[in-house]
């Protein structure tokens, strides 16, 4: 009797050691998406009040509690002064209402707030809805539908995304991915006029959101990675008439290059430098489009905005310098004519466009303040660049940099480790940062009341290969293969607090997905930003603690924006709806089984189709009243 | 001395072998022909080697990746917008399709497009092993046979010959 009770405990031990035992396998298995919580770090002490950078006052926002472009203002801070929302009472934030788009494409775009209307533009086929928002439910207003032609999908790189419209003099302005700008009576939803401005059958799209400015429509071209020859246009307000159209490569002429080019830089210096600096006829097809962020300085009537990648991706069929791609370029905003130059990347090696967001800053430097613009760049550095002269008075990385060892201020140039340059026919390992950069198009946030730059950015390097590329019109134009990884650490994403006086990270936040989404500063000293699960987050402005997280539909690639409704509270929004080049593995159902999927960012992210779904769905938070 | 009837015969003649002309019928439809085509090119060693080099050369890895897919939908799963017979995908890459797949139709040859339709096929189905090309054309680190040295020959020695024996 006694033995046999022995056998059955034995068994029963047995059992329950095989049971551990497969859960310990379970919990090991690999192809089982394992969230790695957000790990936040503090590095530095926050800058005192008389050491921090202010927003440039001329370009500081004008209507506080509206949302009138998708940078908040012509300074890009994305800075909403409202203040009822804050660290206090954020906890309580919750959905007041949502709209559906019912497009299962990337949304990158900001909703627009004027008034008591919201506008939102959708990814392809770029319908724009008119929320009233005051009746009850929030009901649409009107909708526009532009019909863009079908076939423009497949020229569209990273997904059919759009990154906002603007809103200008009662006009809603907005490109659509086929390569027309549109205007729309605010109130009506009338179209008031369409200008075709991109030839499709080339590749060239329209993704960007354009700046208005003096009664001028600023739009840029999108197809870089389909040798297009790009350019910023100018049309007026009124007529949609093109008034200026600026190339990034060719003769000068053609680049609205004059007397009063003054770049600081003897390499920018030259008679026809975006013709010279190209093997014979390369220009053409040489990229440079300009698809990001435009900033404007009212004071000096002086606009700013980058050049993406010279075409083809492959460095070694296209020798020199590349003027004047992946550079910033400062120009008359009435004439077009350029100012100064400073190229970043001359001679690109891995796509890296210059076309994030230049922040209108004013810092002290020995005593005075010094207007500069500081922009977080595809490169991994962070460029403190004068507004007047260009010149580059800082550069440091932000993110993980083992492509470029520095940046020589003397020269502006970028010092490449030869190690990391790409090869033909041969995969070189380990380039940081990858083709996406240390953060793509996604801007940041900047808060006068702390002096920080937020940077929702990225941590990813890439193994890298080049072969040689064909043109065939309308088809891509790379010569290019990347398999992209997590950088060290393992994780994907980072929001960055930095201190561009200082210039160092006060405190950073270690996200497990790339940050894709844009990032809002607030007046009640909270910074929002979404990822890529869909968890929208709200931290604190000095501390970068987590202080509220909201669980979205989709992983969010949007802009948070935040306004004050007609009823007088703070309302805080933004687009869920994962896509874009970071999930195309979502939103195109894209096979994980190919590593060079999505221009080799699928190796990146081949848990995210476990981890969410496409759909687009607008949010807008509120405090209970 | 010629016949009167001469010309007559021949006439005659040429008139009853006209007559043995008949109009030829198709017994076999469009699509039974098609299918017949597509069979001569699926799992043929050749022709996916040369499907390969244009997939390459028709930059259709910009957009369809290595199968992946990317601007343009996945080449390797099992879903197929535009159907995944042999020639459905020769229409598509000669004809091209409405949400942005281009017309390559005076870029390639119609043998040619079969040959990427073999191409694409051994991509999602299972492809025959013995038909696939060992050659792969992306960039990788294994060094290429033509660019190895040549090994010097060595003279075979009586004394090696013996120690090979030993």
């Amino acid at each position: 009797m006694v033995r046999r009770v022995g056998v059955w405990t034995v068994s029963a031990l047995v059992l329950a050691l095989a049971v551990a035992a497969l859960a310990v396998l379970w919990s090991l298995r690999t192809d089982r998406p394992q969230p790695r919580s957000a790990v936040l770090e503090r590095l530095a002490p926050l800058p005192p009040p008389e050491a921090r950078a202010l927003p440039a006052a001329s370009a500081a926002r004008a209507e506080e509690g509206q949302w009138t472009m998708p940078l908040g203002d012509y300074a890009a801070t994305r800075f909403s002064a409202l203040d009822q929302i804050d660290a206090g009472n954020v906890s309580e934030l919750r959905p007041v209402f949502t709209f559906d788009t019912g497009i299962a494409k990337g949304h990158e775009a900001a909703p627009l707030v004027v008034g008591s209307t919201m506008y939102v533009v959708t990814p392809f086929p770029n319908i724009v809805y008119a929320l009233d928002l005051t009746r009850p439910g929030n009901p649409l207003k009107w909708a526009f539908r532009p019909r863009p032609l079908q076939r423009a999908q497949g020229v569209a790189c990273c997904d059919v995304v759009n990154r906002g419209a603007a809103f200008a003099g009662g006009r809603i302005f907005f490109n659509t991915l086929d390569g027309q700008t549109i205007a729309l009576d605010a109130e009506t939803g009338r179209e008031i006029w369409r200008t075709r401005l991109g030839n499709i059958d080339i590749g060239e799209t329209l993704t960007m959101a354009p700046l208005v400015a003096e009664g001028r429509v600023l739009v840029g071209s999108s197809g870089g990675e389909f040798g297009v020859r790009g350019w910023l246009a100018a049309l007026d307000a009124s007529s949609g008439a093109l008034l200026w159209k600026a190339w990034s490569t060719g003769p000068d002429s053609d680049v609205l290059i004059g007397p009063d080019f003054r770049p600081f830089y003897a390499s920018e210096r030259g008679r026809d430098l975006g013709v010279t600096t190209w093997h014979p006829e390369g220009w053409k097809l040489g990229g440079g489009t300009a698809w990001g962020w435009i900033s404007y300085d009212p004071d000096t009537r002086l606009i700013y905005y980058g050049t993406g990648n010279p075409g083809p991706w492959n460095p070694d069929q296209r020798p020199g310098d590349n003027k004047w791609t992946a550079g910033l370029f400062a120009r008359d905003l009435r004439t077009g004519q350029a100012r100064w130059f400073y190229q970043s990347s001359p001679h690109d090696l891995f796509d890296h466009d210059d076309v994030n967001e230049s922040i209108l800053l004013d810092i002290p430097v020995g005593g005075r303040r010094r207007p500069v613009l500081v922009r977080p760049g595809r490169t991994g550095f962070m460029y403190v660049i004068d507004r007047f002269t260009g010149q580059v008075l800082a550069a440091d990385p932000y993110a993980h940099v083992n492509s470029i060892r520095r940046i020589d201020l003397r020269t502006g140039r970028p010092q490449y480790a030869p190690e990391k340059a790409p090869r033909s026919g041969r995969v070189v390992r380990d380039i940081c940062p990858a083709s996406p950069g240390g953060k793509d198009w996604n801007p940041s946030a900047f808060s006068p009341r702390t002096g920080l730059i937020y940077v929702p950015h990225l941590n990813l390097c890439m193994d890298h290969g080049i072969t040689e590329a064909n043109y065939i019109a309308g088809t891509p134009y790379l010569g290019a293969e990347s398999r992209m990884h997590a950088g060290p650490g393992g994780h994907r994403g980072v929001l960055t607090a930095w201190d561009p006086v200082a210039r160092r990270p006060v405190w950073r936040i270690r996200e497990d997905l790339p940050l894709w989404s844009g990032a809002l500063a607030t007046g009640g000293d909270l910074v929002f930003y979404g990822t890529m699960d869909g968890l929208f987050k709200a931290v604190d402005a000095r501390s970068g603690r987590l202080l509220w997280q909201y669980q979205l539909n989709s992983g969010t690639i949007g802009q948070p924006v935040s306004y004050r409704g007609p009823d007088g509270r703070q309302y805080v929004a933004i687009l869920a709806g994962v896509g874009g080049w970071s999930g195309a593995i979502v939103s195109g159902a894209l096979d994980k089984g190919d590593p060079t999927s999505a221009l080799g960012f699928v190796n990146a992210v081949r848990d995210l189709p476990a981890r969410t779904d496409a759909g687009g769905r607008l949010y807008v938070f509120a405090l209970p009243r | 001395m010629s016949s009167p009837f001469r010309a007559e015969a021949i006439m005659l003649a040429l008139l009853a072998l006209a007559g043995c002309h008949r109009e030829t019928r198709d017994y076999r439809s469009d699509a039974m022909k098609a299918a017949e085509r597509g069979a001569a090119f699926e799992d043929n060693a050749f022709h996916i080697a040369q499907g390969q080099r244009l997939y390459a050369w028709m930059n259709c890895a910009g957009c369809h990746a290595h199968g992946g897919g990317g601007m343009g939908p996945p080449l390797m799963d099992d879903e197929w917008r535009y159907g995944g017979r042999m020639e459905q995908i020769a229409a598509t890459i000669l004809d091209g399709r409405p949400n942005g797949m281009p017309s390559f139709r005076r870029r390639v040859t119609e043998d040619q497009a079969w040959q990427l339709a073999a191409f694409v096929r051994a991509l999602s189905a299972q492809p025959r092993q013995d038909a696939l090309p060992g050659r792969a054309d992306e960039p990788r680190n294994t060094e290429p046979m033509t660019l190895d040295e040549r090994k010097p020959i060595r003279p075979v020695t009586a004394k090696s010959d013996d120690a090979s024996e030993e």
